[in-house]
């Protein structure tokens, strides 16, 4: 654990003054790394801590921003206003997927397949909710992009960086906070033997439900942070399962249930996606689909071979804990 | 609404779902004895349909020929994939075992798009435009081939299952994993034998889907999710659960897509799902667990 | 005095097949009971339904004057009903200190409390020195402490014990009645064991009682039990007359 501080500190300085350093396309780079970071750490409480596999977690992601969307859209109401919304949104939504799903003894495989179709059926929804914009999609007024402006989150690109490079950060804290609390003895006791659990005084459809909710409403956040950073929102982008399997390539490359694991994965995923179509750019293999293969084939690969994720191995080398 | 539009519309629905039925079977096979979450499943389907579209456009062939090279090929592909790569996952957690179909099914999606570009492809056969009367519905010829096509192929797996000894032992390793080690029986060597087969059925299914529909490779992700409806609503284990759900899921959807817009036809599919998920997740016809 | 915990006229069904039938005993306040009889006897539907893995079909439970059919196996523990399982439950993933201060944070407030009371019990069951191994590396004989230990953190009034001797060599045997010994005549700790393993049954117990098909077919002192020709009976089958 005393090696953990110093790779933090070093870490924590890297990344403030990242933007200082790198041009504008490795900023915006950088600001998808933590954004995959942030939401994979999200989901990671769901799956790593509580053992529930969500592959519908676009559902929050795109009610999130939605709701803020919309408030900003419809109302010209700012997006902290909307962030409220989008949270209480998404942990009602959680609370009742969860209560639905746990309350009638649905696990493991069937509660994917339930998180999917919650996912698809709010996809198709918005598709025909014209007052929402509909298929053609919403798009959010910019009123401008140089001056920081936290109150209706407008301004630079570096903003926006500083403003996920937070939210990534005050999950991790998060996240390492309550591994070591009741919570996370609790969620990590339900993951590995629910029966054991009960019969050690856990109520453990109430421990789950908080851990659905938790990881819904953090997830919720990530939604508002993407409405106002790309500013059009389209049902069928946000609410898309794929939005949902990126969501959980990074915690799965990187490590379930580890603290460091989602970000790493998501370093390694995003420079990797990226790497991959320089590369490709240079070879003149451009045409559409090839990069994916690539992806594909490495995913397959790190399944393969790296069975908990890339973190483990590597924290174990370095000396440091999860 | 007009009673003969209604009639031809559910007339369509219940050919198409057949075929969608014979898809899901082939997903009902493989995630009811090996119990794994295929997810390329939908992708395997375009790829046979692309196959169809290959062997049409080279050879003349017609789908409902192409099925015999494409079922072996498939039942090749298929059996290796188990054997070669799912086998040493069995132990390994859900997500791991997810992920693994994920990246195949990525590579498979990707491929063919590479290979074959986002235009849609199909197959153009004369009794394509063709169509049987009864009174005064109409079924199209190329939907009932391909309904026909699908009852037969279920037929024959049912047959095999029921007796066959394979087919029996692999039954065996679907009801008790365990006790079909202990009775010597390779579950290994089974595993890949059903992928095969469900493999098999999805080849099938989509030699006689390209008659219907136009292929694409974003169909891919859409029909797995499609087969798991049908397998979950008509219900794990059983084939004519399979068979049904597909009806209902293919009936609904016609009516759906004329009664409301066509987009939301899924919708309701996405609905029923949650509801039998919640309130009879074994389906219509499956076993309890 | 009354029972600690009494189970009147218990009675459960599985999909037609009678698993208990009617069954009764009491167990005082500081005993060490024990149920004994033949596989498929029913000792373990009685656990789960004391444990609240199940309701009876019919019949009362009643624990500490307050009727307890049907609460959650939760609410059991909360209760004061500790419960090992037959099988062991470990959480593999975790370390064996973890795995008992999951249980420690019943009665605790904080997790350095629980992480404190977790060490101690460890110790007493001889299980200090592996506090930080992992729980999926640990033998059969120290698994099933480790269950013990993890019951006996939610600091239970009654342990129910499932066959936790099955598969201790004799001299593990001899340690573990150590244990319960000592905790039952320092802490008043309660105890209802399932056993086969006789010879913790008699070092053991002060009062057993036998099931046989659901049924409670004898009860009494040990040593009169284990000549009761309806329980040899029952284990061995019928006299063949000679």
């Amino acid at each position: 654990m005393n090696r953990t501080a110093p790779l933090l500190a070093v870490l924590a300085v890297v990344l403030l003054a990242l933007p200082h350093v790198v041009g504008s396309y490795a900023l915006s780079v950088a600001t998808l790394i933590l954004y995959f970071a942030y939401t994979g750490q999200a989901w990671n409480v769901m799956m790593g801590f509580a053992g529930q596999l969500s592959l519908g977690h676009s559902l929050y992601v795109g009610v999130g921003a939605y709701a803020a969307g919309t408030l900003f859209y419809h109302y010209e109401i700012g997006p902290w206003a909307g962030l409220w919304l989008a949270l209480a949104l998404c942990v009602l939504l959680g609370l009742a997927i969860g209560f639905l799903a746990f309350r009638f003894g649905i696990s493991g495989v069937y509660f994917a397949l339930l998180t999917i179709a919650f996912a698809e059926f709010t996809r198709l929804g918005f598709d025909h909710a014209d007052w929402l914009g509909g298929p053609g999609g919403m798009f959010l007024r910019v009123a401008q992009r140089d001056t920081w402006d936290l109150a209706n989150f407008r301004g630079p690109p570096i903003m926006y960086y500083y403003t996920m490079l937070a939210l990534a950060a005050g999950a991790l804290a998060l996240c390492a906070w309550l591994l070591r609390s009741r919570a996370g003895y609790y969620w990590q006791a339900i993951r590995e033997n629910e029966e054991a659990a009960r019969a050690l005084g856990i109520n453990t459809l109430r421990w789950k439900m908080l851990a659905v909710a938790l990881s819904a409403a953090m997830t919720g956040v990530s939604g508002v942070f993407l409405a106002f950073y790309y500013n059009n929102l389209f049902p069928e982008q946000i609410f898309h399962i794929s939005r949902s399997i990126e969501i959980i390539l990074g915690p799965v490359i990187g490590g379930v249930g580890t603290l460091f694991g989602p970000i790493l994965g998501a370093a390694v995923l995003t420079l990797l996606s990226e790497g991959i179509t320089e590369a490709l750019a240079a070879l003149g293999w451009e045409s559409p689909g090839v990069k994916q293969v690539f992806y594909g084939l490495v995913l397959l690969m790190v399944v393969m071979f790296l069975p908990n994720g890339i973190w483990p191995g590597l924290a174990r080398r370095m000396g440091v804990g999860r | 609404m007009d009673p003969v539009l209604i009639g031809n519309v559910v007339a369509a629905g219940m050919l198409t779902g057949l075929v969608y039925g014979l898809m899901a079977l082939g997903l009902s096979v493989i995630f009811g004895v090996v119990r794994v979450v295929n997810f390329a499943h939908g992708e395997m389907m375009t790829v046979a349909m692309y196959a169809a579209t290959v062997l049409f456009a080279a050879f003349k062939l017609d789908p409902f020929l192409a099925v015999l090279p494409a079922a072996v090929a498939f039942f090749v592909f298929g059996y290796g994939l188990q054997a070669g790569l799912i086998n040493p996952f069995m132990t390994r957690p859900e997500h791991s075992q997810f992920m693994l179909l994920v990246a195949v099914a990525i590579i498979m999606v990707n491929a063919l798009l590479m290979l074959f570009g986002p235009d849609a492809r199909n197959v153009q056969v004369d009794y394509q435009l063709e169509a049987f009367e009864l009174g005064p519905l109409l079924f199209d010829k190329a939907r009932v081939y391909a309904a026909t096509a699908a009852v037969i192929a279920t037929a024959l797996l049912s047959a095999l299952f029921r007796l066959t000894l394979t087919g029996k032992a692999i039954r065996a390793c679907a009801d008790n994993y365990l006790g079909a080690k202990v009775v010597g029986l390779d579950v290994k060597r089974l595993y890949a034998l059903t992928f095969g087969l469900g493999a098999v059925c999805v080849a099938i299914a989509g030699c006689a889907m390209v008659l219907l529909v136009d292929v694409t490779p974003p169909l891919g992700p859409a029909y797995t999710l499609l087969a798991f409806i049908i397998v979950i609503v008509g219900g794990l284990g059983s084939m004519t659960g399979a068979l049904l759900g597909g009806i209902l899921i293919g009936v609904s959807e016609a009516l759906a897509g004329l009664v409301l817009a066509p987009s939301a036809k899924s919708m309701f599919s996405f609905g029923l799902l949650i509801l039998v998920l919640l309130l009879r997740p074994q389906g219509l016809l499956g076993k309890r667990s | 005095m009354s029972a600690l915990l009494e189970v009147r006229s218990v009675s459960k069904s599985f999909h037609g097949l009678r698993a208990v039938h009617d069954a009764s005993f009491e167990v005082p306040p500081g005993a060490i009971n024990a149920l004994i009889g033949p596989n498929g006897a029913g000792k373990t539907t009685i656990f789960n339904m004391v444990a609240g893995v199940y309701p009876p079909d019919a019949g009362e439970i009643v624990f500490d004057g307050r009727r307890i059919n049907g609460l959650r196996p939760d609410q059991m523990c909360a209760a004061g009903i500790g419960r090992t399982f037959q099988i062991v439950k470990p959480f593999a993933g975790l370390s064996v200190l973890d795995n008992v201060i999951v249980g420690a944070l019943l009665r605790e407030k904080s997790v350095a409390a629980a992480r404190q009371v977790s060490r101690d019990i460890l110790e007493k069951l001889h299980l200090g020195s592996k506090s930080n191994l992992p729980a999926s590396s640990l033998s059969l004989p120290d698994r099933k402490r480790l269950e013990v230990a993890r019951a006996l953190a939610t600091r239970p009034t009654l342990l129910l014990l499932d066959e936790v001797m099955a598969g201790l060599r004799p001299i593990e045997c001899d340690q573990m009645v150590e244990v319960f010994r000592g905790l039952n005549r320092r802490e008043g700790l309660t105890i209802l064991l399932i056993e086969h393993v006789m010879r913790a049954v008699m070092a053991l117990a002060q009062d057993i009682g036998v099931l046989h098909q659901g049924e409670v077919i004898a009860r009494g002192m040990p040593a009169e039990v284990v000549r009761d020709p309806a329980v040899l009976e029952c284990y061995l089958g019928e006299e063949i007359e000679v």
